[in-house]
């Protein structure tokens, strides 16, 4: 909160660019289409966050998640479980085989099941190697999935949503306009009725998933997408879905086709 | 609370005069003008600051903006008016973002507070008091142009 001190009410600046070390532009402005009849333009949170922030997330040696990027790394190339194997053993180089993957997550498996990303980390664990699966939003699945996002880093998000994917995204755009809780406020009332407007100390964004994991200043560590949304809901003072469920990746399935154009942002830096 | 709940008006109770006031105290009483300062500025209370900005309350931290200024309210509108936008604001303002602060139904997935989880019917109350709203009042009513 302290980051906003006397610049808070000032106007994001929506004309920024995104650089990341001098020389990788990320694409944080999109046309939007009649995906999302209510936005003119899509826009990165980077762009709603403060000058000394979005430093941070341009500077790969100044962005705290590349810790998490190279645990996701080791972990990359560690054998666990029965089978004896390590996800490299299957995938060989990340750079080769996981580029693009996060740009289409989530999406529907073989089975007809829509799958974030961590689904199909964990179905890899438990079902080829023999190992144990890792929480949601825990440590190990957090820097997998980091280091995992930065394999599709600049490269615009592209969901399915027809097909088979459209069910599981027309039950997200429904979730979306809810008026969750007690306070009765849909991801719409905040995200898109309210975008570049002050909610207390925040000034709202979009909400949109393109930068995610993310590493937030506030919690000193990599938040899920599923974590996020809990976070968004419980704060309508409403009971909220678990990370992992079906609403919820319906949920991001949805948010991430409001993203579409934008670039996978890897691993951003929020406060 | 003990031995003022004689002539309170519960949430479902409630008596609207054109759909949009109401005109009677929800006490009984008139508010308390300083309590009214705190709930209008309190995160524990009606944050109304979260969303509007009042000017006459520089000490407010995080004034936000997703709702107007409500410097002049009380100039506005009048008192019955001022106190159906506290109890419900989306009489007088369908679809609107602002929050009903004295209602307990019809909400979808209601919380306990902020812990995530389901309330409990048996003690889920209004996101304010009777006497917290007749506070508030009281002070917007202070807010004259
Ligand atoms: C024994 C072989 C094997 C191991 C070990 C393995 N995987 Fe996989 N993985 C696969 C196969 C096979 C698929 C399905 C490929 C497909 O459908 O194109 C897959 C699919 C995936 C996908 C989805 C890719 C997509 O395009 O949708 C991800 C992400 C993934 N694995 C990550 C991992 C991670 C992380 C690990 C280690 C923790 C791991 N895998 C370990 C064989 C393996
Ligand atoms: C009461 C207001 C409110 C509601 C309702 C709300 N959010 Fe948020 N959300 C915020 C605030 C404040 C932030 C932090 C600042 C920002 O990026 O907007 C945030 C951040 C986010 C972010 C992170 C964006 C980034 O770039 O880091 C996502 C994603 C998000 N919200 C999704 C949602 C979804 C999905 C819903 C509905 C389930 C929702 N929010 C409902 C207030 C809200
Ligand atoms: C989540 C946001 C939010 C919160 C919290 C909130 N309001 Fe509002 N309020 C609004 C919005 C938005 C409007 C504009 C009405 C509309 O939707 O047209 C409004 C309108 C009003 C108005 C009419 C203002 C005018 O200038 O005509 C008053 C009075 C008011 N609010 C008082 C309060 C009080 C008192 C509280 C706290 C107990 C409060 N509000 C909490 C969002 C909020």
């Amino acid at each position: 909160a302290a980051l906003w001190s006397g610049a808070a009410l000032a106007d994001p600046d929506l004309s920024a660019d995104l650089m990341i070390d001098g020389e990788l532009h990320i694409v944080t402005r999109a046309p939007a289409d009649d995906i999302v009849p209510n936005l003119s333009e899509r826009y990165s949170g980077w762009l709603f966050r403060d000058p000394a922030t979005r430093d941070m997330q341009a500077d790969d040696f100044e962005n705290p998640a590349m810790l998490a990027v190279d645990q996701g790394a080791e972990l990359w190339e560690t054998a666990e479980g029965t089978a004896g194997q390590s996800c490299q053993d299957c995938h060989g180089d990340a750079e080769e085989s996981m580029a693009g993957v996060r740009a289409r997550m989530p999406h529907v498996n073989a089975d007809g099941e829509l799958w974030s990303m961590e689904n199909y980390v964990n179905n890899c664990r438990t079902e080829r190697m023999g190992a144990e699966e890792w929480r949601w939003s825990g440590g190990e699945m957090t820097s997998m999935t980091a280091f995992l996002s930065m394999q599709s880093r600049g490269m615009p998000v592209a969901v399915q949503i027809d097909g088979p994917a459209a069910p599981y995204w027309e039950q997200g755009r429904d979730m979306y306009y809810t008026r969750y809780g007690q306070l009765e406020l849909s991801c719409s009332s905040c995200h898109e009725e309210s975008t570049g407007m002050m909610i207390r100390a925040d000034h709202l964004s979009q909400g949109q998933i393109s930068g995610f994991p993310t590493y937030r200043l506030k919690n000193a560590g990599i938040v899920s997408i599923h974590n996020r949304f809990r976070g968004c809901i419980r704060d309508t003072r409403a009971e909220t879905f678990a990370e992992g469920s079906e609403e919820f990746r319906a949920l991001e399935l949805y948010v991430a086709s409001r993203g579409m154009g934008l670039d996978v942002e890897g691993v951003s830096v929020r406060p | 609370l003990a031995g003022t709940a004689i002539a309170e008006v519960a949430p479902g109770d409630i008596t609207w005069v054109d759909d949009v006031m109401i005109p009677t105290s929800l006490t009984g009483m008139p508010g308390s003008v300083d309590a009214g300062v705190s709930v209008v500025s309190s995160r524990s209370a009606g944050n109304c600051v979260a969303c509007h900005g009042i000017s006459a309350l520089p000490d407010a931290a995080f004034q936000g903006n997703v709702g107007p200024s409500l410097d002049g309210v009380g100039s506005r509108w009048t008192e019955a008016e001022l106190r159906g936008i506290l109890v419900d604001a989306k009489h007088m303002f369908p679809d609107t973002r602002m929050p009903s602060f004295y209602r307990v139904d019809g909400f979808t997935r209601p919380g306990d507070a902020y812990t995530g989880r389901a309330a409990d019917p048996a003690t889920f109350g209004p996101l304010l008091s009777a006497v917290q709203i007749e506070d508030t009042i009281a002070y917007l009513m202070t807010l004259t142009d």
